[in-house]
């Protein structure tokens, strides 16, 4: 008698804890292995494309917010830099080092994100109450800089919207001293844990011919071992002035990826220390009139500031005629935008590249012949945020 | 960095029939080809051991509704080995079918998806070409331009029916999209009463 093979189909979210947002996946299983796996995304699709091009430029600066809502300013990061680049202004250094730091900060964000909830979702609990507490602090500096814990909206054409207030810079160098140590601490509960090992170790195996093949970037990329980093090698902002490394795996496994992120922040933390100490006094953002709104003080007293206050901030500035794509390195990957500009005040196209839409797309690939119990440890390593991903 | 403007000759020069035309723009080859070298164009681009374009970055398009060939599709690679960017794109019409790249770079399914279910592009030998972005049962692509920012249907939960209904968008007030750069001429829907007024 013949047995007949029977696949189990098994919807996994859009609504499951270890989804990391919605994420609706159709697992085929056999038993407890999974066959095919058919992620069907969109859940969170907000038209983000397509709401840029009906705005201004400054008005479409708060929707890379909400794109990987985890590390705000990183993505703030690209869509700048490529409208400074068509317009081309220099922004002042000062200003440089804040973004610069903000977005060092940003990846600490999001790699503590990762890093616990991936442990959560394999059975660990404590790292990620410790690692939340120290995401309060940090989302305490962005509160304080730009008014607001996650959707920043901080970083302008030309440099930054205001200076760091009197003390942060001193909160935030104490930050830096004390992190260190809770990074040790989450090292200790994890790195040589039996269990988290047992779960990661061999999991989710990336060649590096097919990290290439599925345009993975970030730390899928180098946990395969390709020594790849735009901060090095497209050098933008001020990174070439600062002394830092690229940590690389090289089993292209998810515990490999889990090390290349605590040594990622470990690395971070020099990033912002360095910041703090080079960082000289000056102007915050672009001296250009044309760009940059006057000081408010002014606005209170001269009746040409208050015009020039007000066309900035009904017709904004117009961007010449042109096409270009900036990238940059989230922490997730390479976050890139591609910008069409008609002369108007507002972009023609503006198409953003995530990081995470390849990186998930390649699940199939990653999870085919693995249990089922390997789904989250996979799905974690991938760092994947839906409002990236969906836009 | 390799030299650009080398790689740009190099390029130029090894498939001479197929650019139509190459320049460099913000530290980026562009090149502009026709639909169907594309496959030629990329594996070219790829296996050289010159270019070793190994990595694709996006695939995207550009709506020009007045162009008689309407949209312009993107392609951007990456070469590792020479750091270095290239950007290719050609114009196709509303009903022309470009080709897949999946055989190439297996990453270029979901990025053809997404452009199929943003401006209706199809891609010939693709082996799933659905939506990917949009609801289920969504119609339209919302990236055109003649497409409205606030769509056609918005949900809602029925307290009747005890579900989510789709029904067609109401705005309380229409949808103004001011037009600042011409203040003095009013936005376009104030323009178009005024001219029904002249009448």
């Amino acid at each position: 008698m013949s047995k007949e093979k029977k696949t189990l189909n098994l919807n996994f979210g859009p609504q499951h804890p270890a989804a990391h947002g919605v994420l609706r996946l159709i697992l085929e299983l056999d038993g407890e292995v999974v066959e095919h796996a058919d992620p069907h995304i969109g859940l969170l699709h907000r038209g983000t494309e397509k709401l840029i091009e009906n705005k201004t430029y400054l008005q479409a600066l708060p929707y890379f917010d909400r794109l990987d809502y985890v590390a705000p300013m990183n993505q703030e990061h690209a869509f700048a830099l490529a409208v400074e680049k068509i317009l081309n202004i220099d922004v002042p250094i000062r200003a440089q080092f804040i973004r610069v730091m903000f977005c060092e900060i940003g990846r600490i964000l999001s790699h503590i994100l990762n890093i616990t909830t991936q442990a959560l979702d394999v059975g660990a609990l404590t790292p990620s109450l410790w690692g939340f507490e120290e995401r309060e602090t940090l989302m305490t500096f962005y509160e304080r800089v730009s008014g607001s814990r996650l959707h920043a909206n901080y970083f302008r054409t030309g440099g930054v919207h205001q200076d760091l207030p009197r003390g942060l810079a001193d909160d935030i160098g104490k930050f830096c001293q004390n992190f260190p140590k809770v990074i040790n601490d989450l090292e200790t509960l994890l790195t040589d844990n039996r269990i988290f090992k047992q779960r990661n170790v061999d999991i989710g195996i990336v060649s590096k011919q097919d990290a290439l093949d599925y345009s993975f970037s970030g730390v899928m990329l180098r946990g395969s071992g390709i020594p790849w980093d735009l901060r090095k090698s497209q050098t933008y902002e001020c990174y070439d002035q600062i002394d830092f490394k690229i940590p690389v795996g090289k089993n292209g496994d998810c515990y490999d990826r889990y090390l290349c992120r605590i040594e990622e922040m470990k690395e971070s933390v020099k990033i912002i220390n360095q910041c703090l100490d080079k960082m000289p006094t000056g102007p915050i953002k672009s001296l250009d009139g044309k760009i940059s709104p006057p000081p408010k003080n002014d606005i209170k007293e001269s009746m040409e500031a208050l015009i020039h206050h007000f066309k900035l901030f009904t017709e904004g500035y117009r961007v010449k005629k042109d096409e270009i794509y900036v990238a940059v390195e989230a922490p997730k990957g390479e976050f890139g935008v591609y910008l069409i500009s008609d002369g108007s005040s507002k972009p023609y196209k503006c198409k953003i590249r995530a990081p995470g839409f390849s990186h998930l797309q390649a699940m199939d690939y990653l999870i085919k012949g693995h249990m089922l119990a390997d789904v989250p440890a996979v799905l974690g390593s991938m760092d994947v945020v839906f409002g990236e991903i969906d836009r | 960095m390799k030299n650009l403007f080398d790689l740009e000759k190099k390029i130029n020069s090894e498939l001479a029939t197929k650019v139509k035309s190459s320049k460099i723009n913000h530290e980026h080859i562009c090149i502009n080809i026709e639909n169907e070298n594309l496959l030629d164009v990329v594996l070219f681009l790829k296996n050289n051991n010159e270019t070793k374009f190994k990595q694709l970055i996006d695939i995207t398009a550009v709506d020009y509704p007045e162009n008689e060939r309407r949209f312009k599709l993107v392609y951007l690679l990456l070469s590792h080995e020479f750091n270095s960017r290239i950007l290719i794109d050609f114009f196709i019409n509303e009903n022309e079918i470009s080709t897949s790249l999946t055989s190439i770079f297996p990453s270029s399914n979901w990025m053809e998806r997404e452009v199929f279910d943003m401006y209706g592009i199809k891609f010939k030998d693709h082996p799933d070409l659905r939506r990917i972005l949009t609801d289920y049962g969504f119609t339209g692509h919302p990236l055109r331009k003649d497409f409205p920012l606030t769509g056609h249907n918005e949900v809602r939960y029925s307290e009747d029916k005890k579900k989510v209904i789709y029904e067609p968008v109401k705005l309380e007030q229409n949808y103004r999209n001011f037009d600042y750069e011409s203040p003095w001429q009013g936005t376009d829907y104030i323009k178009s009463q005024n001219k029904k007024n002249n009448e």
